[in-house]
């Protein structure tokens, strides 16, 4: 039992520059997803509690669809099973986005549904008493105050959202989890290389965990 | 009826005639006949879950009711909330002031009382801050208006909500308990809020459990019983020599203590 192991903090350090290429490619599928995946999360969110039940239904079949399936499964579909249904190929990075986008879309109807619901039925009483309309009553009433208290429920969808793009690998974009491959491919140094990918990733949630806690500091005021 | 007690008279401002509403199969509103005049302070009183509270929510349409006819301001209100569009010109100029304050806590005390004025009247920002200033002035605000809901007490809470309602310039003002979610020390400075209200002429409808206030300011008070008037008058005749059963008892309950 006399495993030595030397940890090459050269190496370590060395692989930085190559990792660094992905990050471009992590931020970009992370941060277009979740993006188109809020506005997707707002529209099916509402309709999830529309009162017209024909709305609600395709809202429910959506979330559950894609909350009940693996990200990495979903991208698969994407990449490898639509262009059988297009006709041409899907751009790698498109398809990542589009992952992310469906499937944190699933999660934040529901962050949306949560959110709005959570907001007291006299607060709608009041608008709507005071002669706002409908729709008046839930934008300037009802979303502001649900959108606050959305704030981290969404801030840990982003973060696990981020952690997904790493299963991208797999379809070759060219994220933080293949450079490190490719990296490890021609240095061998896996320990060091794939300990420094966590790192990184650890330093762009970490950043995200602390932006959070700002905002949701300065936008509770009132509250 | 009643010409003795109202002190304006002419026409009504709110008719109710035979309302009648449920929950499921609950029967919590009876044929309900009532008809305010401008003016006239009514003060609704009743036992927890005899309907007073429901039947003022019907009369700005926070709740439907299933059968009968209600008006305000020759606004008819159908059954089944139809007719949205006559719904919200009467929610204009219906003010409501709530038991749980419903303050919006994500807006100033100003913004509160701006808000309505400018989206819905269409106000100018200036014009609706000149407004509202002059109203929490009155209500005794005035210094707080950049304050949050959350710091102020319950009782301004309760006197902001009420300057939100009146920036509407309502012909009629609901009030539902205002007062029963205050710590007692706070109850003085809204009912005084209120009286002052009255005093200058507003036409008010008041579900409260203040009898005091009730005897000195009510032109008028109803008792509800089981979803029902089971009386009314004025506050002496209610509250010396009332003449139902039901009264007797509900008024020995409250007034002992």
């Amino acid at each position: 039992m006399d495993v030595t192991f030397d940890f090459d903090w050269q190496a370590a350090f060395a692989s930085i520059p190559h990792l660094l290429t992905g990050i471009p490619y992590t931020l970009l599928i992370s941060f277009v997803g979740l993006a188109i995946g809020f506005i997707i999360g707002i529209v099916f969110g509402l309709l999830r509690i529309s009162p017209v039940s024909w709305l609600r239904l395709p809202a429910v079949a959506y979330i559950e669809i894609f909350r009940g399936t693996p990200v990495l499964v979903q991208v698969l579909f994407i990449f490898y099973g639509l262009p059988q249904l297009l006709g041409g190929p899907i751009n790698a990075l498109v398809a990542g986005i589009a992952a992310i986008a469906v499937n944190s879309g699933a999660y934040i109807s529901e962050i949306v549904r949560g959110g709005v619901q959570s907001i007291e039925r006299g607060q709608r009483e009041a608008g709507l008493s005071l002669g706002l309309s409908r729709r008046q009553t839930f934008r300037y009433i009802i979303w502001p105050q649900a959108l606050r208290r959305m704030i981290p429920p969404l801030g840990n969808q982003g973060i696990i959202s981020i952690k997904d793009t790493s299963l991208f690998s797999v379809i070759g974009v060219g994220e933080l989890v293949r450079q490190g491959q490719v990296y490890i491919a021609t240095t061998f140094n896996a320990l060091e290389v794939y300990l420094m990918v966590a790192a990184l990733y650890l330093v762009i949630t970490l950043s995200l965990s602390f932006a959070l806690r700002m905002l949701e500091r300065k936008g509770l005021v009132g509250q | 009826m009643n010409d003795e007690t109202s002190k304006s008279g002419g026409e009504p401002i709110v008719r109710l005639d035979k309302v009648n509403k449920y929950f499921g199969s609950l029967h919590v509103l009876k044929d309900i006949d009532l008809e305010v005049t401008p003016g006239e302070v009514v003060v609704i009183i009743g036992a927890s879950g005899s309907g007073k509270s429901t039947l003022i929510r019907c009369i700005n349409g926070l709740e439907e009711f299933q059968q009968g006819a209600l008006e305000v301001d020759g606004n008819p209100l159908l059954p089944h909330g139809k007719a949205t569009k006559t719904l919200q010109k009467i929610r204009t100029e219906v003010g409501m002031v709530f038991q749980q304050f419903n303050l919006f806590p994500h807006l100033s005390v100003l913004d509160n009382v701006t808000l309505a004025p400018m989206k819905v009247r269409g106000l100018s920002r200036e014009d609706a801050i000149k407004i509202a200033e002059r109203l929490l002035d009155r209500v005794g605000i005035g210094d707080q208006a950049q304050k949050y809901p959350s710091q102020l007490s319950g009782g301004q809470q309760q006197r902001v909500a009420l300057a939100r309602a009146l920036a509407m310039e309502p012909r009629l003002m609901l009030f539902d308990e205002p007062t029963s979610a205050l710590d007692p020390e706070m109850i003085g400075e809204v009912l005084d809020a209120m009286r002052e209200l009255a005093n200058e002429g507003m036409t008010m409808l008041v579900v409260t459990h203040e009898m005091g206030f009730a005897r000195e300011v009510a032109d008028r008070v109803i008792f509800i019983h089981k979803g029902e008037i089971a009386e009314e008058g004025p506050p002496e005749t209610i509250f010396d020599s009332p003449q139902a059963e039901p009264t007797r008892q509900f008024l020995s309950r409250v007034l002992k203590h």
